[in-house]
């Protein structure tokens, strides 16, 4: 077939590269312009090269950030992805009920995360809270505004509260491409429900499951509104996560270069994670036996 | 292996049906007899696959019992009843070998292991699929992910009934074959009892011993190959079977001699009277073309060549009408009249077969 060609058609592309410089290139390039500069105020600007990044690294206080925040999105991936499965394979199939759930699980997701992190910092408050003054008044210790433990158990809660239903939804939707013969056929063979599961529902989720897992890291890795609206980041540094952490340094001490490479180093970190994750996952899906 | 009794047997997907329109598997009564191979046929919608899920287990009658060995196990789950069943469209575990998906059924019922070796190599060697065994299922065509859900329903040799749901609807037509000849030498040899259902007649009529036709969630005809030929009991069954199928004429019936468009008719026997829409019905087979005096004035519309034989179209009073003629005959064009062979003729009212005078009804 002979293609036509036309150069013109190039300017078709033209408002989308509009679009993607001024909302990502452009900024992009300015933080990268950042991390190599040093300045001393009065807008003079000198040439730092790769000496902010130099610092980064050895900034311990990025590290324990960085653990902190691998430690929080493992421990959501490893409650939200099972526990929206699970809540996937128990909802209704069809009929008023299956609709009732679905709404009712996208709830959580139309809430603002300011106003979600707002919800948990009064709903956990030992004074006026529903739950912690209940749990003060059960006689459990609970205060997360002191107490390590009960900062990171309220922040993952809070996440889980807010996100397992996007996981329960992708999970749903797998789940219900699935033709009645499948499991007709699991009966007729005797699967148990195990078998069923592991053969049957899980390899058809895995699409599903891939995108789910993928859109947990990336959020939870970049968490920031819920965290510091609750706990502020504290007690002491306890739950200040990356972001947390990058927005106390660029606009908190407005130490503008060293957070330009931190924020690089973020995103590559991010970009890599997510990259190493993807390839992973579908060479796992391609893998046939032959 | 089992004896297979409907007794009283209906269903309805509404939860509480009212007329008889409601059922999908209006009331039916009937014995399969152990080990043999039946083929149920009908149109789509008439309820073939909802009698084959009830018999497996998977739906629950509204209605009735089913006994297997005269044992009641309406109520019993899949699992229990020991069926094995193909579906339409290909199952397979798309994340198992085609060894493992194979073995499945006899794993789950925790078998011997190098008995369910043997009987994978076994059944892979029946569909073909010796090569490929060690291979995911994901990827493997259509064709082949069907062949595997048939190994998968082999498998097991002491199932009480093995079900087929359409199985070899999307199976190339010569593999159609070859499948088709092996479940039938599987069934020579095992002897289980077979339920094979479909709506292509030439599959039914090759596969079955005894071929059930369904129309409109009824079981309207029960009988070998030939039977449905030659006395189809319902117009639906000579319609249905048979290429071109069954012609139909409005007459009237006074005992010995139809009346079919004011010309008498000679029949095959006498009938007595009845009420009701009367109408005869003779197969193609069994119309001769005539340009002489006697017979049912008909005009050609067309001629069509299968091979085989010739297929004429003729326009009779305004209904369509076919008749065979051989490969070799000549149609003659001043062909004006059309007779019929007198045992070809079956006479119908309302619909249903009628007996003639001195047949066992």
């Amino acid at each position: 077939m002979n293609k036509t060609v036309n150069q013109k058609a190039w300017f078709l592309v033209l408002p989308v590269l509009v679009l993607v410089a001024f909302s990502a290139v452009i900024p992009l390039m300015t933080v990268v312009n950042y991390s190599v500069q040093d300045t001393f105020g009065n807008n003079q600007f000198f040439w730092n090269g790769i000496g902010w990044f130099k610092d980064m690294l050895e900034e311990e206080r990025m590290w324990n950030a960085l653990w902190r925040q691998l430690t929080f999105s493992a421990i959501i991936l490893a409650i939200e992805i099972p526990l929206g499965i699970y809540v996937a394979l128990n909802m209704p199939k069809k009929g008023f009920w299956a609709s009732f759930c679905l709404v009712l699980m996208s709830l959580p997701l139309l809430i603002p995360w300011n106003v979600v992190g707002t919800i948990w910092q009064i709903f956990g408050r030992v004074d006026i809270g529903l739950l912690g003054y209940t749990l003060d008044k059960l006689g459990i210790s609970y205060n997360y505004t002191q107490d390590i433990v009960a900062a990171w158990v309220t922040v993952i809660v809070m996440d889980v509260w807010h996100w397992t239903s996007l996981v329960a939804l992708l999970a749903y939707a797998g789940l219900q491409s699935i033709p009645d013969a499948y499991y007709q056929a699991a009966k007729i063979d005797q699967a148990s429900r195990w078998k069923v599961f592991r053969y049957i529902e899980l390899p058809k989720m895995a699409g599903v499951l891939m995108i789910a897992i993928l859109l947990r890291f990336m959020d939870s890795f970049m968490i920031y509104t819920e965290p510091f609206v609750v706990t502020g980041g504290g007690p002491g540094n306890a739950t200040t996560f990356l972001s947390i952490d990058l927005v106390k340094m660029a606009l908190g001490q407005f130490d503008l270069g060293p957070a330009a490479a931190f924020s690089i180093m973020y995103f590559l970190v991010i970009l890599l994670i997510s990259w190493v994750f993807y390839t992973v996952m579908t060479n796992l899906d391609k893998r046939d036996g032959v | 292996m089992a004896k297979i009794t409907l007794d009283n047997l209906a269903h309805s997907y509404l939860p509480s049906p009212t007329s008889e329109d409601d059922f999908a598997l209006k009331e039916l009564n009937h014995d399969w007899v152990d080990g043999e191979a039946y083929a149920l046929l009908g149109a789509s919608g008439c309820g073939k696959s909802t009698l084959l899920n009830i018999i497996s287990g998977l739906l629950h009658p509204s209605q009735g019992r089913i006994l297997f060995n005269d044992h009641d196990v309406t109520h019993a789950p899949t699992a229990e009843r020991n069926i094995a069943q193909v579906f339409q469209f290909p199952v397979v575990y798309d994340t198992m070998t085609v060894r493992d998906n194979l073995a499945f059924p006899l794993r789950n019922r925790g078998a011997d292991p190098a008995y369910v070796a043997e009987r994978v190599n076994q059944i892979a060697k029946m569909i073909g699929m010796e090569e490929e065994l060690n291979r995911k299922a994901r990827g493997l065509t259509a064709d082949a992910k069907q062949k595997i859900s048939l190994g998968r329903g082999m498998v097991r040799e002491d199932v009480n009934a093995l079900l087929f749901d359409e199985p070899l609807t999307v199976i190339d037509p010569h593999m159609k074959w070859e499948l088709r000849t092996q479940l039938k030498s599987l069934h020579h040899e095992f002897g289980h009892t077979m339920i094979y259902v479909t709506h292509d007649q030439t599959e039914a009529l090759t596969f079955a011993d005894k071929v059930v036709v369904m129309y409109d969630g009824r079981v309207v005809q029960i009988g070998t190959p030939q039977e449905l030929f030659e006395r189809p009991a319902h117009t639906f069954v000579g319609y249905f079977i048979g290429s071109p199928g069954m012609n139909l004429f409005d007459a009237e019936i006074d005992g010995a001699v139809a009346r079919i468009a004011g010309v008498k008719v000679p029949l095959g026997a006498g009938y007595a009277a009845t009420g009701g829409k009367l109408q005869v019905g003779v197969r193609p087979e069994f119309i001769k073309l005539s340009s002489g005096d006697a017979g049912v004035p008909a005009r050609i519309t067309r001629v069509e060549d299968v091979g085989r034989h010739k297929i004429v179209r003729l326009d009779v009073g305004g209904h369509e009408i076919s008749a065979i003629a051989g490969e070799d005959d000549n149609i003659a064009a001043d062909a004006q009249k059309i007779t019929f062979d007198p045992q070809g003729i079956n006479v119908y009212a309302d619909d249903w077969r009628l007996s003639p005078e001195g047949e066992a009804a």
